[in-house]
């Protein structure tokens, strides 16, 4: 079975839809702010004859026609870091600010967490964890070719993540970037389709849950956390954000995404089960819409 | 900060750099007033850059930057970025914390045009026309109307060597 065949009651043109989920997607990096703002690099890329249009949605992410990501004399100052465009709206919903305290709860390689370093203008905490020790080196070597100095990197499993190492009791803001069954990257890896299965699924769920829930208790009241998979499945989706809306003090906020991209609403109902109707706040990113990856994001906010 | 710390360097977490070298407690660690003043002397980067930023030792050595304080020792996998390697003669500042605060050095850089750029980014060393000081230089390329750091050259005899590590090379 190919998972894909599920969601085409979901979507609103189902044959541009897979049809965008079989071609291959385009190339796009993010301008790394922490170094060089946006109008700088833009014009050393044209200095050196690399063609690059801006998305509209996103301010420092740029398209690149042509040429890969490591190409570019931009890229070797460190100004660059590929990353899928529907990659960079996880940080945009958490919107932190300079001076924050902000979890990344399962962080590597680290494109979404220096995202947030960089929309704090690198000034502020933003603990980057992953319970990979390979990741995590692939994290480390990420924030520093990025020059980000408002990292800080630890190794622990998300679910019981204690903050002991630090001198304060809770998170501003968290980014919960989970594991998932990743359907969503099937432009770039094909394979995920074949071997996707139902019970794994089912098991990225549980674990998506508990990282979610600690996420939820670890952020302060008022906080706002961020839920986000590349999986179209609602499974690992609106249903576990359903089971933490049941288990935990939180609650799905209005979220208007970015001006530009074209989003759709969460689903409240899927396989029989209906979902708390605050799911439906969450912003789905089907590929036909911009011609991107897949996406999932909600936004939270903690107690009260 | 209590009195009784580590009296030897411990390499597997972090410790903050004491303020000054009167405060040192741990033989070799140098001071954050050390190391500030060696960027400012070396390449003029205003100490009042790293206003909000601590130093940290893990590794024999090896100095890290972050933004803000954190109660020492950490015990963390990373704290910001690696930024100088000391105890030894010659201090030697990272690829990446040149990349990242070098564009604020107002001496000690070398500017390369493209040729010479392509080559210091192979990690090999050339000749270049540089009537400075000696030893370690940012390395730079001029792009987009100013000179944009690309990494750390030891500078001897007239050659300049690449400092570059391996993963950084193209
Ligand atoms: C989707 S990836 C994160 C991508 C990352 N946010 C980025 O933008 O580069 C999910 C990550 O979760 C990590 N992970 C899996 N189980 C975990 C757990 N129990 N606690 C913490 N991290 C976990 C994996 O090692 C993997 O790196």
């Amino acid at each position: 079975m190919n998972p894909l065949d599920r969601y085409e009651p979901l979507v609103d043109d189902p044959a541009a839809f897979r049809a965008a989920c079989s071609r291959p997607l385009p190339t796009t990096v993010r301008v790394n702010t922490v170094k060089a703002g946006v109008d700088r690099v833009c014009r050393a890329l044209a200095e050196e004859g690399v063609a690059h249009e801006r998305v509209g949605w996103a301010g420092d992410l740029l398209r690149l026609p042509d040429s890969s990501p490591g190409d570019s004399w931009a890229f070797a100052h460190g100004w660059l870091h590929g990353q899928e465009e529907v990659s960079a709206l996880p940080a945009r919903a958490l919107d932190p600010a300079p001076g924050e305290r902000v979890w990344a709860a399962c962080a590597a390689p680290g494109s979404k967490a220096t995202h947030a370093a960089a929309l704090m203008d690198d000034r502020g905490v933003v603990v980057a964890n992953d319970s990979s020790l390979g990741r995590l080196s692939a994290l480390r070597h990420n924030a520093e070719r990025l020059g980000v100095t408002a990292t800080t990197v630890t190794r622990a499993d998300a679910r019981s993540y204690s903050l002991a190492p630090f001198e304060f009791e809770a998170f501003d803001r968290a980014l919960v970037d989970v594991p998932c069954s990743c359907e969503g990257t099937v432009r770039k890896n094909p394979d995920v389709v074949d071997e996707w299965t139902m019970d794994h699924v089912e098991s990225l769920a549980e674990l998506q849950t508990d990282v979610l829930r600690r996420a939820v208790q670890a952020t302060r009241a008022g906080g706002t956390v961020v839920y986000s998979t590349c999986t179209f499945a609602p499974e690992e989706n609106e249903a576990v954000l359903d089971g933490v809306l049941a288990a935990e003090d939180c609650h799905v906020v209005e979220w208007t995404p970015p001006e530009g991209l074209e989003t759709s609403p969460g689903v409240t109902e899927w396989a029989g089960d209906e979902y708390d109707p605050q799911v439906g706040r969450a912003t789905r990113v089907y590929p036909h819409q911009n011609d991107t990856g897949g996406f999932f994001c909600a936004r939270l906010e903690a107690g009260g | 900060m209590s009195d009784d710390g580590p009296v030897e360097n411990v390499g597997d977490r972090f410790d903050r750099l004491p303020a000054t070298p009167d405060e040192r407690r741990v033989a070799g660690r140098v001071a954050r007033s050390a190391v500030v003043d060696y960027l400012d002397e070396r390449f003029g980067i205003a100490p009042e850059t790293f206003a909000d930023h601590t130093f940290w030792e893990k590794g024999a050595g090896k100095i890290w930057v972050v933004y803000g304080d954190y109660p020492s020792p950490v015990e963390v996998e990373g704290l910001g970025m690696t930024c100088l390697r000391t105890r030894q003669e010659f201090w030697k500042p990272t690829t990446d914390f040149v990349q990242r605060f070098g564009s604020r050095a107002t001496r000690n850089v070398v500017v390369l045009g493209d040729d010479a750029a392509a080559r210091f980014m192979t990690g090999d060393e050339q000749a270049v026309a540089w009537d400075g000081d000696w030893g370690y230089l940012v390395g730079a390329r001029e792009t987009a109307g100013a000179p944009a750091p690309l990494g750390v050259g030891l500078y001897t005899y007239g050659t300049l060597r690449s400092m570059v590590p391996k993963g950084r090379r193209r």
